[in-house]
C-alpha cells in the first residue's frame, strides 16, 4: 500500500481543502445578514485560502518523481460494518490534484464575481453560504478515495445545484426548475447507487484502490459492463447527457454565476471525473466505453442544434455546455482521458468566461436575455465584449486558444483510431460549435442595437469584470501551457492514472488543424454575414424554415415528450394514489374501524341507565338464571 | 323433637325473598341497605340449617365469615351513604345517576 504524509508535510494540510469553504459556508448560514457585503468577502476568502493550499499542495506533488504523486489522508473510518468498511478518506493524485485547482481557482474568480453580482440581494449572505457549501461538497467528491465519499460528494453537489437554482424561489417557474433538475439527476443517481451496491457485492470494497486496481480476472466482462453502465447513468445525470439533459437548459433560473461555477464549470463535469476516474471498469468492459463514445456523440450533436435556435443568451450557453461535454464524453468513449480532462479544464475556463460574460451583459441591460433586444454592446461594454469573444473564439476552436487544442485533439484522436464517422460526426459538431457561439457574439455585442436597453447599457464595476479579465486570460493560456499535442504538459502530468495517449495512423496533425481552424473561420464568418452584417434578414429567414427552429428551441420537444410520456402519467398515478388510494381506501379503512367502534358504543351506552336499582335486578335475574342453568344440568 | 329442615329452609326462602323484594323496589339507599343485610342473613339461616343437617361444621364457619364481612360492608356502605347524603341532601338512589352513559 501507499504511504501517507510526506517529506515536506505539506500534503498533510490536504484536508483543509474542503473544509476552509465548509467552515465560510457553516459562518455565512448563521450570521451572513449581520455580515452584510462582508459576507461575499469572507467566502471569496475562503475559497482563495482553498485555491492557495491547494496550489502550495500540488507544488508539492510536482516537486516529486512521477510514481510517488500520490497522497492519501485518512481522516477517520466512517461506517464499519461486517468486512466493509468506509472511511473519509481524501485521495491527492494528479487527478484530483487537476480537479481542486479548476475548482478552487475557478470557484474563486466566480465568488468574487458574484460579490459584485449579487449586490443587494435580501439573501446576500444565504447565497455565498450555498456557494461555499456547494464548493466543499465538489472538492470532496473529487478527493474522495472510495466510491462512498465520492458519493456523498455527487449528492452533496446535487442538493446545493438544487438550492442555487431555486435561489430565487419567489418565482415559482425557478422553484419548477430547481425540483426539475434535482428529480431528473436523482433517476442517474438512483442507477449510480445501484451500481456501487454491485461494486460491494462484488469487490467487497468501495475503496479506489482496491476496485479499481483490482486484476483484470477479478470480475467477469459482463459484471464490469453492467457496473460501467451504472456508473455512467449517474454521469449521464450528472452532466446532463442525452436522454437526461432536460434539466439543464431550465437551471439557467438561477442566477448567473451559479451557472457559471456549478453548470458549466465544475458540477457538470462530475460525470467526466467519474468516467475518467472509473476507467479500469470501462476499460475492462469494452461495451460500456462505446456507449459512452455514441452518447457523447449523440449529446455533442443533439445540443449543439438545440443552442443554434434559442434567443435566451443563458440558454444558449447551456445547450453548449452540454454539447461540449458530449466532446468530453467522446474523448473518454475513445480512452482518450486525457483529452477529456484537457477538454474539462479548457471547457471550464471559457465557459465560465462566457456565463459571467452573460452575467455581465444581464446585469448592464436590467436582467435582459433576449438576443433580439440586444445588438451592438461591444461598444458600451467593452471589456464584457472583448472577454467574451475570446471565450467565443476559444470554444469555436481558434487557434490558440484552449478550446482549439481540446476540441481539435479529440477529433485527431478520432480521426487515428479510424473512428472515420466519429471524426466526421465530430468536426459536424465543432461546425455547429462556432455557428451557434457564432450567432450568440454577432447578435449581442455587434451589428446595431435592437432596443433602448442595448443603447443605453452600461459597463459592469470592476469587481465583475477582473474575473472576466483573467479567465480570458486563462482560456488563451491554457491551452499554449497544458496541451500544444496530445502528449502535452496535461497529459504527461495525468499519465500515471489515464495511462498513455491512444496512437494510430491518420491525417497529419497539421492538416486536422487546417481543417478545423478553415471549419470554424468559415463558420463564424457565415455568421457573421448572417447575424451582423444587417444585409440579411435572419428573422425572416427562421420564419421561412418554420417548423424546424421552433422544434430546435424547444429542444426538439424532448420536454413535451417526456411531459406526455411520465410527467402527466406520474401527476396522474400520483393523484389517484392520493385522492383515491389514500383519501378513499386507507383513510376509508381506518375511518371505517373508528365509525364501528363509535356505532357500537352509542348502543351499547344505553345499557348503562344510572339507575342502581335496575342494575340490581339485571343482578338478580343473572343469578336466577345461573341458578336455572345449574338446575338444568343437575 | 327435631324441627324439620323444611321450615328454615322456607324462613330462609322468605327472608331473601323479602330483601330481594325491598332492594329492588326500595328508593331509600338506607333501607336497600337494610334489604341486603335482610338476604345476607337470610342466606346465613340457610348455612346454619344445611350445616345441622349434615353434621358438618363448614356452614357454620362460612355464616361466621359471611357475618364478619357483612359487618365491614356496613362499615363502607354507611360510610358512602352518609358522605352521599352530606353532597346530595337525599339518599333517593334514582337521584344518583352521574355515572348514566
Amino acid at each position: 500500500m501507499f504511504t501517507v504524509g510526506s517529506a515536506s508535510g505539506v500534503g498533510n494540510l490536504l484536508w483543509l481543502v474542503p473544509v476552509v469553504p465548509l467552515a465560510i459556508a457553516v459562518v455565512n448560514l448563521f450570521i451572513g445578514r449581520r455580515l452584510g457585503r462582508l459576507a461575499g468577502v469572507v467566502a471569496s476568502v475562503a475559497v482563495g485560502l482553498s485555491f492557495v493550499l491547494s496550489s502550495v499542495i500540488v507544488m508539492d506533488l510536482l516537486s516529486r518523481p512521477t510514481e510517488e504523486r500520490l497522497e492519501i489522508q485518512r481522516l477517520y473510518e466512517w461506517i464499519s460494518v461486517g468486512r466493509f468498511s468506509g472511511g473519509v478518506d481524501l485521495r491527492l493524485d494528479v487527478l484530483s490534484a487537476t480537479m481542486i485547482l479548476v475548482i478552487t481557482g475557478v470557484g474563486f474568480l466566480i465568488h468574487v464575481y458574484a460579490i459584485g453580482y449579487m449586490e443587494g440581494d435580501p439573501r446576500y449572505g444565504r447565497f455565498f453560504s450555498y456557494l461555499n457549501l456547494f464548493v466543499f461538497f465538489m472538492l470532496l467528491l473529487v478527493l474522495a478515495d472510495n466510491y462512498l465519499l465520492l458519493y456523498v460528494g455527487w449528492e452533496g453537489v446535487g442538493l446545493c445545484s438544487y438550492l442555487l437554482i431555486g435561489f430565487w424561489f419567489e418565482k415559482p417557474e425557478n422553484a419548477t426548475a430547481a425540483k426539475k433538475a434535482f428529480v431528473t439527476t436523482r433517476i442517474g443517481d438512483t442507477a449510480m447507487l445501484i451500481g456501487l451496491a454491485l461494486i460491494v457485492s462484488k469487490f467487497g470494497t468501495l475503496d479506489f484502490d482496491a476496485v479499481l486496481g483490482a486484476p483484470g480476472d477479478t470480475i467477469a466482462k459482463g459484471t464490469a459492463t453492467a457496473i460501467s453502465l451504472l456508473l455512467f447513468a449517474g454521469a449521464i445525470g450528472k452532466s446532463a447527457q442525452v436522454p437526461l439533459h432536460v434539466w439543464l437548459p431550465d437551471a439557467m433560473a438561477g442566477p448567473t454565476p451559479v451557472s457559471a461555477l456549478i453548470h458549466a464549470a465544475t458540477m457538470v463535469t462530475a460525470g467526466v471525473y467519474l468516467v475518467v476516474r472509473s476507467a479500469p471498469l470501462f476499460e475492462l468492459s469494452g461495451v460500456a466505453l462505446t456507449v459512452v463514445l455514441i452518447v457523447g456523440l449523440v449529446t455533442a450533436l443533439f445540443a449543439a442544434t438545440c443552442a443554434l435556435a434559442q434567443d435566451d443568451i443563458k440558454r444558449v450557453l447551456a445547450y453548449s455546455t452540454i454539447s461540449q461535454l458530449g466532446f468530453m464524453f467522446m474523448a473518454a468513449g475513445m480512452r482518450f482521458y486525457t483529452g477529456a480532462m484537457f477538454m474539462l479544464v479548457a471547457h471550464a475556463f471559457y465557459k465560465a468566461l462566457m456565463f459571467l460574460g452573460a452575467g455581465s451583459v444581464m446585469h448592464g441591460m436590467h436582467e435582459e436575455t433576449d438576443l433580439q433586444r440586444m445588438g451592438g454592446l461591444i461598444r458600451r461594454m467593452p471589456i464584457t465584449g472583448w472577454t467574451f469573444v475570446i471565450g467565443a473564439l476559444a470554444l469555436a476552436g481558434i487557434w490558440p486558444l484552449a478550446g482549439f487544442f481540446a476540441k481539435d485533439q479529440i477529433l485527431e484522436i478520432a480521426n487515428h483510431t479510424g473512428r472515420t464517422w466519429i471524426y466526421l460526426l465530430g468536426t459536424l459538431g465543432a461546425l455547429l460549435s462556432a455557428l451557434y457561439i457564432g450567432r450568440l457574439v454577432f447578435l449581442a455585442f455587434f451589428g446595431a442595437p435592437r432596443s433602448d436597453e442595448a443603447r443605453h447599457a452600461h459597463e459592469s464595476p470592476p469587481v465583475m469584470t477582473v474575473p472576466l479579465v483573467i479567465l480570458a486570460a486563462g482560456a488563451v493560456l491554457a491551452g499554449l501551457f497544458l496541451s500544444t499535442s496530445a502528449e502535452g504538459t496535461l497529459a504527461r502530468f495525468l499519465e500515471p492514472i489515464t495511462g498513455p495517449v491512444p496512437h494510430g495512423e491518420g491525417l497529419s496533425t497539421l492538416a486536422l488543424s487546417v481543417i478545423a481552424t478553415a471549419i470554424a473561420l468559415s463558420a463564424l464568418a457565415v455568421a457573421s454575414w448572417i447575424y451582423a452584417s444587417g444585409r440579411v434578414d435572419w428573422l425572416g429567414i427562421r420564419e421561412r424554415l418554420q417548423p424546424l427552429p421552433r422544434a430546435a428551441a424547444s429542444g426538439w420537444y424532448v420536454d413535451h415528450a417526456y411531459s406526455t410520456l411520465f410527467v402527466k402519467p406520474g401527476i396522474a398515478a400520483a393523484r389517484f394514489s392520493a385522492e383515491v388510494l389514500d383519501s378513499k381506501g386507507v383513510d376509508g379503512l381506518v375511518n371505517g374501524v373508528g365509525g364501528g367502534v363509535r356505532r357500537l358504543a352509542a348502543s351499547g351506552r344505553r345499557i348503562q341507565t344510572g339507575f342502581v336499582r335496575s342494575y340490581a335486578l339485571g343482578f338478580f335475574l343473572g343469578a336466577v338464571g345461573v341458578l336455572v342453568w345449574l338446575g338444568t344440568r343437575l | 323433637m327435631r324441627t324439620p329442615i323444611a321450615y328454615f329452609i322456607v324462613l330462609s326462602g322468605v327472608l331473601f325473598t323479602l330483601g330481594t323484594l325491598g332492594v329492588l323496589l326500595r328508593k331509600n339507599a338506607l333501607l336497600i341497605f337494610m334489604s341486603v343485610e335482610l338476604q345476607l342473613n337470610a342466606v346465613n339461616l340457610a348455612l346454619v340449617a344445611f350445616s345441622r343437617m349434615h353434621l358438618a361444621l363448614d356452614g357454620q364457619v362460612l355464616a361466621f365469615f359471611s357475618m364478619v364481612v357483612a359487618a365491614a360492608e356496613v362499615v363502607v356502605g354507611l360510610a358512602i351513604i352518609v358522605a352521599v347524603y352530606r353532597r346530595r341532601g337525599t339518599v333517593d338512589v334514582d337521584k344518583a345517576r352521574g355515572l348514566a352513559g
